[in-house]
């Protein structure tokens, strides 16, 4: 079956506006969606990244440039990620639109390429 | 993953209580002029947990994981901060000892684990209610620190706007600081006078609750709640444990006992005849009594004992018929030679009406005709009304009904009076 990742960016809108009562909301929502997905096998992982910029690394000529980043807008940071199997794009969309993370900010789904048997 | 488990892992309000004991706890070690300080430390935990527990699930002890990371957050805030140098120590300690406790105390009931910071927490209360405070800024104030709600709930629970609320704290955290309040425990010769403080915004609080006065929503049930945790904090508490806080902790359980009545099925709200009794929480009515008969322990009779007192009378009756109305009009005229108040005189009447009929309750009323505050008050013209139509007088009543309706209420009490209304003709 195919795999994707659900790319989870974090909002332009802190989280900080949550009060301890909705705080405690979404995680039981976060809960309750991925024991779902965990139910249907659907699930293969996930792992949030720290909010430190991570490192970026670019050959310019011969030389490696390596900076922090991306800094920029919080939106360009991705704050974690989730590792899920799906039949297609659709049923993958289905999956993530219950995902308590649109509560504060944007997935995106990638589709991980398979490698064909050698 | 156990993510079934997880689920199901947080008690409710886990964080708005987990909020409350931080902050107390710092307040406690960085000083009351901090507490700011203390209360963006614990949002950083707070948010922290938000962004982790979703990956990691939640911790096997909640409230552990919650102070560690608290203790963590701390000592990555203050090291490098001189003024804090030598109370970093102090605080790093209570956090640990507090980590621990909860330990200790995992898989026992609520009861254990709201008392692990008891006392920093009736501190936190007595420095928020303080009688420096204009009182608007107290019950704020109580609901944003121990009550661990946030600006916009506090803004939507008093129909306010969120900056309004918003300035009020930052005024109040500074009022506290310019007076250099104590984060401590009032000592004996001021302790009566401020108690009665921090019942009077507790009881404000719940009343803002019980009787929201304007919305869609005809009860604020977390207000009631917070209202009432925090009052059973006191009563736990030795310094507080005392007649008059058990007395409004008891008033408050046996008016939060009848609030499921109050609306029936359609969300509509539901008077006292029409009410389905078997809908009052019984567990609430027991620990009522519990704490009206510690209530009674002492010779101290005050308002809060007279209305628990009222209030005992509906939840003890199985009917509006079997009511001891004579006993409750008793309690109504200690209470108004305790604490005269148009509103108290009104409730009387409504007493009075079952004691002598509707004719001796309307003359009652006619007595204060003319009080302002009453004119604009929708139930003063709805009791009114109501008396009038008991005698037949459908004209009177009609009348009363749509002086009730110009007032302020709440969308079902304008359904309630408007339905009342249409009834007569």
């Amino acid at each position: 079956m195919p795999e994707y990742v659900l790319l989870l960016y974090d909002a332009e809108t802190p989280m900080t506006r949550f009060s301890p009562d909705e705080m405690q909301a979404v995680i039981q929502r976060y809960g309750a969606w991925m024991a779902r997905l965990a139910q249907s096998g659907t699930l293969l992982g996930g792992q949030k990244l720290t909010d430190n910029a991570g490192r970026v690394l670019r050959k310019q000529e011969d030389k490696l440039a390596v900076t922090d980043g991306p800094y920029t807008e919080l939106k360009e940071m991705i704050g974690g990620f989730f590792h899920i199997k799906a039949d297609d794009y659709q049923q993958a969309v289905q999956i993530a639109r219950d995902c308590p993370h649109l509560e504060y900010g944007t997935v995106e789904i990638r589709e991980i390429e398979r490698t064909a048997p050698v | 993953m156990g993510a079934e488990e997880q689920v199901h892992g947080l008690v409710d309000h886990l964080f708005r209580h987990q909020h409350a004991r931080l902050v107390s706890i710092m307040v406690r070690h960085l000083g009351g002029r901090h507490l700011d300080l203390a209360e963006e430390v614990v949002q950083d935990v707070l948010v922290t947990a938000l962004q982790q527990w979703p990956f990691q699930g939640v911790p096997a002890v909640p409230e552990a994981w919650l102070v560690r990371a608290a203790r963590n957050r701390a000592i990555d805030r203050l090291r490098h901060d001189r003024a804090f140098a030598d109370r970093v120590p102090a605080l790093t300690q209570a956090l640990l000892d507090e980590e621990a406790r909860y330990n200790a105390v995992q898989g026992t009931d609520r009861i254990a684990r709201d008392r692990v910071a008891l006392d920093d927490e009736v501190c936190m209360l007595f420095m928020a209610c303080h009688p420096d405070l204009p009182r608007d800024s107290r019950v704020a104030l109580t609901l944003k620190t121990v009550g661990g709600f946030n600006v916009a709930e506090i803004a939507r629970a008093f129909l306010a706007q969120d900056a309004t609320i918003a300035q009020r704290l930052v005024r109040a955290r500074q009022r506290l600081r310019d007076r250099a309040v104590a984060f401590d425990l009032p000592g004996p010769a001021e302790l009566s006078d401020r108690l009665d403080s921090v019942l009077g915004v507790l009881y404000l609080m719940f009343n803002e609750g019980h009787t929201a006065h304007a919305g869609e929503s005809l009860v604020r049930r977390d207000l009631c709640d917070t209202a009432i945790r925090l009052c059973e904090q006191l009563a736990a508490h030795p310094v507080t444990d005392l007649p008059k806080t058990h007395a409004l902790l008891a008033l408050m359980l046996l008016q939060a006992a009848r609030l499921p009545a109050r609306l029936c099925e359609t969300g509509e709200l539901s008077l006292l005849d029409a009410q389905n009794r078997e809908r009052w929480d019984q567990n609430l009515i027991a620990r009522g009594f519990h704490h009206l008969d510690r209530a009674g322990r002492g010779d101290e009779l005050t308002a809060y004992h007279l209305q628990a007192g009222i209030a005992s009378c509906h939840a003890v009756a199985a009917s509006v018929g079997e009511t001891n109305w004579p006993q409750m009009l008793a309690y109504y005229d200690q209470l108004m030679a305790l604490q005269p108040s148009p509103v108290v005189w009104l409730n009387r009447a409504v007493v009075l009406s079952r004691v002598e009929g509707p004719r001796a309750a309307l003359a009652s009323l006619d007595a204060v005709n003319d009080d302002p505050v009453l004119r604009r008050y929708h139930l003063w013209h709805a009791v009114r009304g109501a008396l009038a139509a008991e005698l037949g007088d459908t004209g009177e009543a009609a009348e009363h009904y749509r002086a009730a309706l110009q007032c302020q209420c709440t969308e079902p009490e304008r359904r309630f009076l408007a339905a009342r209304l249409a009834a007569l003709s």
